[in-house]
């Protein structure tokens, strides 16, 4: 594997061996291990744009590894405000580093960086466009959850029209086999494109606009934030976030098995009071986010 | 009637696109991108033996490759090509849409970084379901409205 850009590129095989790499590094990623296999290598972690979680997570995989990190969060102190390009940008980190991960407002920023870069690249979001990592952590959580990646009715909430992380999600539980349900909101349903593969691979369920109507059925229950600034009325978007609060009583009515995901940050789509619930599996999924990217470096940089 | 009353004349030596979507010859020209200074006749709506209208374009002493004219295609998929020798048709073939489409056109997403102050060329590959969408090679996005989409 060289460099990690988008989910269309990864074959089912590439991913189960991401996964069994992953489960291999949880101890390490715990602390109740030591692995120093990254030692000496460096790191390039350039991220134009705010990020938390994915950006700590890499650096945290980084660091139980044995290896280190440069980079930047924001732009503000660099040369890309005195209108540096990416490609000359990727260029310089590439001659610092053994690989980068690259979070980027542009659609295709990796796909660019990919060819000005002597190392290998990872992306770490672009744009509405991908974000592999985080579909792999995703599914790491899932596998590790339900035993299993195929078979398994899954309903995805929220705002699908603009969440990056259900489309690539969609796409990569289309490549094993199961039925994939979406519940969002009128006009932030689900692109066309993503609606179509579904459907061709005989892996699209139930699409409505109320999780009431799914949540019997669901084994994962997939929950995304429905952004503010996606409705031009104020009042609208409370009434709308008002139907698809997750709450236990909710999260009660599916089955016993069922668990509850969500990418984070949550602003309010679930309340509080699910956190306790044996269901609420979305800070497992963020913790998920160090073991997977330790097995994505170990391979790209450490040529495992 | 007389050779002084023909709307385009024959041409001796060079190429005609035949069977053009009617009103397409000006993005044909565009996709193409020529610039000569031979002589050049363009026929917009003219009436089809086959029935409806076509565009027609003609080219003196300019022979089209078969790549140039595969990007006429892009426009208008059904179009003919026709090599002109010695006032003959010594070739005549279908213009076929590249798999592969590198500068020419602009993403249709604002948002791509192909349409920033890059220095890369866009690309494009024809989708493999036989629907003729093109897609970004940089954000995976299908091209909207491609003939808006050249050189722009």
């Amino acid at each position: 594997m060289r460099h990690v850009i988008s989910v269309h590129d990864l074959s089912v095989e590439a991913i189960i061996d991401v996964l069994d790499r992953a489960e291999g590094m949880l101890a390490t990623a715990r602390g109740e291990a030591v692995n120093d296999s990254l030692r000496g290598k460096v790191l390039g972690s350039i991220f134009f744009e705010p990020s938390t979680r994915t950006r700590l997570s890499f650096e945290t995989a980084m660091s139980r590894l044995g290896g280190s990190v440069v980079g930047f969060a924001g732009t503000e102190a660099t040369s890309v405000v005195k209108g540096e390009t990416l490609a000359d940008t990727i260029r310089m980190v590439s001659g610092y580093t053994d690989a980068i991960v690259l979070r980027h407002p542009r659609e295709g920023a990796a796909k660019l960086a990919t060819e000005f870069s002597d190392v290998p690249i990872i992306n770490a979001g672009d744009g509405a466009g991908q974000h592999p990592t985080q579909t792999l952590l995703d599914l790491f959580t899932i596998r590790q959850e339900m035993g299993r990646l195929e078979g398994l009715n899954i309903s995805l909430v929220g705002d699908l029209r603009y969440g990056r992380t259900v489309h690539s999600l969609a796409f990569a539980l289309a490549k094993f086999g199961n039925t994939i349900n979406l519940v969002s909101p009128e006009g932030l349903e689900m692109p066309d494109e993503v609606i179509e593969h579904l459907e061709e691979s005989g892996q699209f369920g139930t699409a409505c606009h109320a999780p009431e109507q799914v949540i019997e059925k669901t084994d994962i229950l997939y929950v995304t934030r429905i952004q503010k600034e996606r409705f031009p009325d104020p009042v609208e978007y409370q009434k709308v976030a008002g139907k698809y609060l997750i709450d236990p009583e909710l999260v009660s009515k599916g089955p016993e098995r069922m668990i509850v995901m969500h990418p984070l940050p949550r602003i309010n789509e679930i309340i509080p009071e699910v956190d306790a619930m044996p269901q609420a599996k979305y800070f497992v999924q963020a913790f998920n986010g160090v073991p997977v990217r330790m097995a994505l470096l170990s391979m790209v940089v450490g040529g495992a | 009637m007389s050779d002084k009353y023909m709307k385009v004349e024959r041409i001796e030596h060079g190429t005609v696109i035949d069977h053009i979507l009617p009103s397409m010859a000006f993005d044909v020209l565009r996709v193409l991108g020529l610039s000569s200074d031979k002589t050049m006749s363009i026929l917009v709506n003219s009436h089809s033996k086959k029935g409806g209208k076509k565009d027609i374009l003609k080219f003196e002493d300019v022979e089209l490759s078969a790549e140039e004219a595969n990007l006429v295609a892009l426009v208008s998929p059904h179009a003919t090509i026709n090599i002109i020798v010695g006032g003959k048709v010594v070739r005549k073939f279908n213009a076929e849409a590249p798999q592969v489409v590198r500068g020419i056109l602009t993403c249709s997403n604002p948002n791509c970084i192909s349409n920033q102050n890059e220095p890369i060329i866009t690309e494009f590959k024809q989708s493999d379901d036989g629907s003729h969408r093109y897609i970004c090679t940089y954000c995976e996005r299908d091209i909207i409205d491609l003939a808006k989409m050249i050189g722009t």
